[in-house]
């Protein structure tokens, strides 16, 4: 309890300090928050190729401070109030597991603003909501990697059985089977975004099964490695992961956060900004495709490249209906295209796909 | 349905269990000597950070190996000069080497995410690797899985035919009379120690040069533990670990082809089973609380000191 007592005080002191600091030099200060390692080579990574954007655009302007590894429970309270506490601005917390610390620290410091990624609840006026439309860049992909199979079996190794993760294994489905109706896609859920280990492990699986094309939704780079020593294709995921197999890698779907946090902490900067649910995809460049492998054919690129025009354009929309799921039931009406709602909480599988989604 | 995917399965078993036998089997050997380091975890990534920079820097598969044991034995020391010299309490000390092998490897690592190598050879011998069904599976893979079996048959005859395997089973059944007969306990227990750590750093390398060529923080994911409780799992016996290991690595694997293959089974179940398994053997082989009590080194986990 002293012990407490006394690094409480040495807190205050800290903030005190902060705080006169940031008096002195008016100076926009950022708090980022991310729930793994930086080194991850993926979600994490993106998040704080974010950060350096920001500071690269803002110079001296900004200063940023990021807390890596802070797990979804009673630490991220702590540290989002510590960050709030010493004089930031600006918070933005990474992981879908913050919410609720996120919603309590903005309701504590109500002149701090919040920014949560991949949330919904925005319960005080200064907290917003951000994420990504990662299917699209699935849907092209799908486009892709259906051109690409030969024996017309995709192999997906799945993290766990959310919505986010449910729609980008349906957009790559429905994608695929437009360009080859023999197209098979099968699903290795390996209960974990993190182990390089057994990633591997679920992308030899697939291969030995027959897919010649590996998609991926855990954050290591490990399946496409597997992909690059036993000669088959490979799709990276959140960052170009290139490096890790160059012939496999037929491209990646790249987390792009960069544009989002510049222009939310100019918004605080000059006052005008406001509490708003971002969904932002191609059009707004929060998703991105890394560079196509030179392996795939002009004709392929150009479907790829003209999918993703055409859903910037809103041509194009990857659940478009009619769409029916595994038991024929008619989801999404012919002529309709999914409204958020539908998307953000899907757990079904499209009609065509195999298995069953855990439950 | 053919049996086609019966020989990449059991591939992907061996290369999934090496890691495990690696660790546990060094473990078993730290245990029988009456010392339980739970700093296997923290042991196992340095080892993986270490061979995984020495692999990009020099390209020598060999000194990436020596370097992944010698940061296990480096970091094994640690533990060894706290617990048996400084008599510090070694579940406590165990637990701290894991955190601080974490997060040193994670600083270490920093410069290393994102680069990637070949990995280790396989031993091919044209013809013989063709041999249907025997020539995959006993050909053809990387050395360390040969040095993993070599490893467990040469500690399982260091331990129970050898007279310092004796020394070593009786430091850690009672220091006491060990000490009192003449023989250092504090020389037995770091030689097991250093042991130890050297295996965990073979383990961690193999993780990082051969089984997922690259360097991402906490690659281990848990793998420490696991090897902790296949030590329990095997009552202290190296072939035992050894099965453990496979049979642990088997049932991870086995849940992923069955998960391909349409089997309509919860992949939560199915992941749950490797665990449930260890659970089941462990409840089977305690059965007999005298025999279980008879395999426990009596001496485990308590400090040695020649005053008391």
């Amino acid at each position: 309890m002293h012990l407490k007592s006394k690094l409480g005080g040495a807190a205050a002191a800290a903030v005190m300090a902060f705080g006169l600091s940031t008096a002195a030099q008016a100076q926009m200060k950022v708090g980022f928050v991310y729930v793994g390692p930086i080194g991850d080579h993926g979600w994490n990574y993106q998040h704080h190729q974010g950060l350096l954007a920001l500071k690269k655009a803002l110079g001296s302007k900004v200063t940023t401070t990021h807390v890596e590894k802070v797990a979804e429970n009673a630490d991220a309270t702590r540290v989002i109030t510590k960050l709030a506490s010493t004089g930031h601005n600006l918070i933005f917390t990474t992981s879908f597991g913050y919410m609720n610390p996120t919603n309590k620290a903005a309701k504590r410091f109500p002149k701090v603003t919040f920014e949560h990624a991949t949330g919904y609840k925005r319960l005080s006026p200064n907290v917003s909501t951000y994420s990504a439309r990662f299917y699209e860049g699935r849907y092209v992909v799908g486009k892709i990697v259906g051109k690409m199979t030969k024996t017309n079996t995709i192999g997906y190794v799945a993290s766990f059985p959310i919505p986010e993760v449910i729609r980008g294994i349906n957009a790559t489905y429905l994608s695929a089977k437009s360009v080859n109706p023999k197209i098979k896609i099968k699903v290795v859920w390996v209960s974990t975004w993190y182990d390089p280990g057994k990633e591997a492990d679920a992308a030899k699986t697939l291969i030995d099964q027959g897919a010649d094309v590996i998609m991926q939704h855990t954050d290591s780079p490990a399946p496409l490695q597997v992909a690059e020593k036993r000669g088959v294709y490979a799709v990276g995921q959140a960052s170009d992961m290139r490096n890790f197999g160059k012939k496999a890698h037929l491209t990646a779907i790249v987390n792009n956060w960069a544009p989002y946090y510049v222009a939310r902490t100019k918004a605080v900067m000059d006052g005008s900004w406001k509490q708003q649910d971002t969904w932002h995809g191609f059009k707004e460049g929060m998703v991105k495709m890394a560079p196509y492998n030179s392996a795939i054919p002009a004709g392929v690129v150009k479907l790829a490249e003209d999918t993703r025009k055409g859903i910037i354009a809103g041509k194009i929309h990857p659940f478009e209906g009619e769409i029916r799921d595994q038991s024929g039931k008619i989801r999404i009406p012919a002529g309709k295209r999914a409204d958020d709602g539908l998307m953000a909480g899907m757990n079904f599988y499209v009609q065509g796909i195999g298995g069953t989604i855990p439950k | 349905m053919s049996a086609d995917w019966l020989i990449p399965a059991m591939l992907t078993i061996i290369t999934a269990a090496t890691p495990l036998v690696f660790a546990a089997v060094g473990e078993a050997v730290v245990e029988k000597a009456g010392v339980l380091n739970l700093g296997v975890e923290g042991m196992m990534i340095m080892g993986a950070i270490a061979a995984f920079a020495t692999a990009v820097t020099t390209g020598s598969e060999l000194l990436a190996i020596l370097a992944g044991a010698s940061a296990g034995l480096v970091l094994a020391l640690i533990f060894g000069i706290l617990t048996v010299y400084l008599q510090s309490n070694q579940v406590a000390t165990g637990l701290a080497l894991t955190i601080f092998g974490l997060g040193l490897s994670a600083l270490i690592g920093h410069s290393y995410v994102g680069k990637t190598f070949v990995g280790l050879a396989r031993l091919d011998i044209p013809g013989v690797s063709d041999i249907p069904v025997i020539g995959p599976l006993i050909f053809g893979h990387d050395s360390l899985v040969y040095l993993s079996v070599f490893s467990v048959a040469l500690v399982a005859w260091f331990m129970n035919k050898t007279r310092v395997g004796l020394l070593v089973r009786a430091v850690g059944e009672n220091h006491d009379a060990a000490h009192s007969i003449g023989y250092s306990v504090t020389l037995v227990r770091m030689g097991a120690i250093l042991f130890g750590g050297a295996m965990a750093g073979v383990g961690g390398a193999y993780l990082s040069v051969a089984y997922t060529p690259l360097w991402v923080e906490n690659m281990t994911a848990g793998r420490g533990w696991i090897a902790l409780a296949l030590v329990v799992f095997a009552s202290w016996k190296p072939w035992r670990a050894f099965f453990g290991a496979y049979l642990f690595g088997g049932i991870t694997i086995i849940q992923l082809y069955a998960q391909g293959m349409g089997v309509d089974v919860s992949a939560q179940f199915l992941s749950m089973l490797p665990y449930l398994a260890t659970i089941l053997v462990l409840v089977v082989i305690s059965r007999d609380s005298v025999k279980a009590r008879l395999n426990a080194p009596a001496c485990l986990g308590k400090n040695f000191h020649v005053s008391c």
